[in-house]
């Protein structure tokens, strides 16, 4: 609970920035005033461009963390992060071939709508796949089976392509991105985002309880088939929409769950809530910077994470080691 | 009153029973100790009885549902895992779980337990170190610990001194003596022959997933068993400290 105020006060903080930073300069009590009503062209920007974004910079990341403390507490392994199951490879193989057979073209949400018949088909296949009572391993096996053939697919689909243009599309969707998203995007995956927030936020006592082993969690009186369903429909659904409108974000759920377990002292229940503010922190932290550093190259947000990312993750594992000795 | 009652319980791995038609019952205020050589089926046995095995015949714990089943029995398994740097005590409040609705703080009952748990175990003052750097004789002390927090009428514990010093293992046995006393049953599984004898009031020794011999430790340790079951030849010497066990040779 000490954790709760800061980081729910950081998280408060970035949207208000998210929505005060962008390519035209508008003073920051204007551009809330805008939020709220009123003609022209500042409650345009406001309401149309930049709270979808900052919306979904906020959710998607929450999403991420989330997913991400979740996953791992299930797998007793902090390398686990939400892309294992293949969930978010298949949306974006959704995504593909929208956009390489024009499918993207035909109504305004035709591409996330793909992406997430994708991902729901990944659900059913790892689900059918590992079993109803496999043993976490099977599930690992499972989800890299899957991401491997979503890969491959997503090769196959730019290897054949005659259209350079859609290449070249396809290529930057991948990279990540909630610039230039609409209210529509948000009112298509937020709900399904929060029902995947909604079935993750009741596996915090499974998940403690996990941290003695699945026979001792058993034991406590923790139905594992029921836990894993929770969890599996739980990431599906919140990775998957936030996959289907801002393409592969990677290192969020990865990293986040990392940095907070020594400060909320690793109880994977802790976790869950602590890692979702923290993950929409840092992808809303991230999407601010793509809009700072180069506001004319269009960066893409992916990009970026995994600048931000992979440098934490270093550090982090330079932190473990010296702690070891 | 029955605790535990195993009508022929069988395990099979593929064809194979691991274990074979047991029976027995147990009743409270009992120290029961599991004892078989490697392989004889013992965790299979305990696994089984606590519905965390697919087996045929009939378990009473085994029929129960998981959650009403967890305020009634507790289990240590052999596989001793922390998996997070959480503390002693959020390790050992973990035995709470089945007593408090989802959410819930500790009340100060739980507290109570908890406490009392850490202080039988010597952990009183390892409570707010990280349980998973501890050395693995102490991690063994705190998943004791947390078990004996759950505060069940039935504790099943899979070889829990195996690896402690030997202050340490008299010192667990004398806590299960101890719970024994006080109304509880305890079934533990053990290797070493001599603490079983010194400790328990009962002994079940499992040949080959078959119950070979159940009643007191003199009556269980008797040169014949212990050469058909464990192949070895030993003797049970009546001592002023009690009962001594002597293993003398392995035998051909």
């Amino acid at each position: 609970m000490r954790l709760f105020l800061p980081l729910a006060t950081l998280v408060a903080l970035l949207f208000i920035a998210s929505l005060t930073v962008g390519s035209t300069a508008i003073p920051v009590g204007e551009a809330l005033r805008g939020l709220f009503g009123g003609d022209g062209v500042v409650p345009m920007v406001m309401q149309e461009i930049r709270l979808p974004r900052a919306i979904l910079a906020a959710s998607l990341g929450a999403s991420l963390g989330l997913s991400g403390a979740a996953m791992q507490g299930y797998l007793r392994n902090p390398l686990a992060e939400p892309g294992l199951i293949g969930v978010s490879g298949s949306a974006a193989l959704g995504a593909v071939i929208a956009l390489q057979y024009g499918i993207a073209g035909l109504f305004g949400l035709a591409l996330p709508l793909m992406a997430l018949l994708f991902a729901l088909l990944a659900v059913l296949l790892i689900l059918g796949l590992a079993g109803p009572r496999g043993g976490s391993l099977t599930l690992i096996l499972a989800g890299i089976a899957i991401s491997a053939l979503a890969g491959a697919l997503t090769s196959l689909a730019l290897n054949l392509s005659q259209n350079p243009y859609a290449v070249y599309e396809i290529l930057f969707w991948m990279m990540g991105s909630v610039a230039d998203r609409s209210m529509h995007h948000v009112a298509l995956a937020l709900p399904i985002m929060a029902i995947g927030w909604a079935l993750l936020a009741t596996t915090g006592r499974g998940l403690d309880a996990l941290t003695l082993g699945e026979d001792a969690a058993e034991a406590l009186g923790i139905n594992l088939r029921a836990l894993r369903l929770r969890l599996l429909i739980g990431v599906a659904a919140a990775v998957g929409a936030g996959t289907a409108v801002a393409g592969a974000v990677g290192f969020v759920g990865l990293v986040v769950p990392h940095i907070l377990r020594p400060i909320t002292g690793a109880k994977p229940s802790t976790l869950l809530w602590a890692s979702a503010l923290g993950g929409a922190a840092l992808v809303m932290a991230a999407d601010i910077l793509v809009r700072v550093i180069l506001p004319t190259k269009d960066l893409k947000l992916g990009v970026v994470m995994a600048l931000i990312g992979a440098p934490l993750f270093l550090h982090l594992i330079y932190k473990t080691r010296r702690e070891m000795n | 009153m029955s605790l535990l009652t195993l009508e022929t319980l069988t395990v099979r791995r593929g064809q194979c029973p691991v274990v074979d038609g047991v029976s027995f019952q147990i009743g409270k205020g009992e120290l029961i100790g599991l004892i078989g050589p490697n392989g004889a089926g013992k965790t299979s046995l305990m696994r089984a009885a606590l519905g965390l095995l697919a087996h045929e015949g009939r378990s009473s714990l085994a029929q129960m549902r998981a959650s009403e089943r967890a305020k009634l029995a507790a289990w240590m398994p052999q596989q001793r895992e922390i998996a997070w740097p959480v503390t002693v005590e959020t390790v050992v409040a973990l035995g709470r779980m089945p007593h408090r609705p989802t959410g819930a703080k500790l009340s100060a009952q739980d507290q109570a337990q908890v406490d009392k748990a850490l202080d039988r175990m010597g952990l009183t003052g390892f409570r707010d170190r990280a349980a998973n750097a501890l050395s693995g004789g102490e991690q063994a002390r705190v998943l004791i610990a947390r078990a004996l927090a759950q505060d069940t009428p039935l504790l099943v514990a899979d070889e829990p001194i195996a690896g402690l010093d030997p202050a340490a293992q008299i010192a667990t046995l004398r806590v299960f003596r101890d719970l024994a006393a006080e109304g509880h049953t305890v079934l533990v599984s053990l290797h070493d022959l001599s603490l079983a004898a010194r400790y328990c009031g009962r002994l079940l020794m499992l040949d080959k997933g078959r119950l070979v011999a159940d009643g007191t430790p003199a009556e269980v340790l008797t040169e014949g068993n212990l050469a058909t079951t464990f192949h070895i030849r030993a003797r049970v010497i009546d001592t002023e400290h009690g009962a001594l066990f002597q293993p003398i040779d392995v035998l051909p």
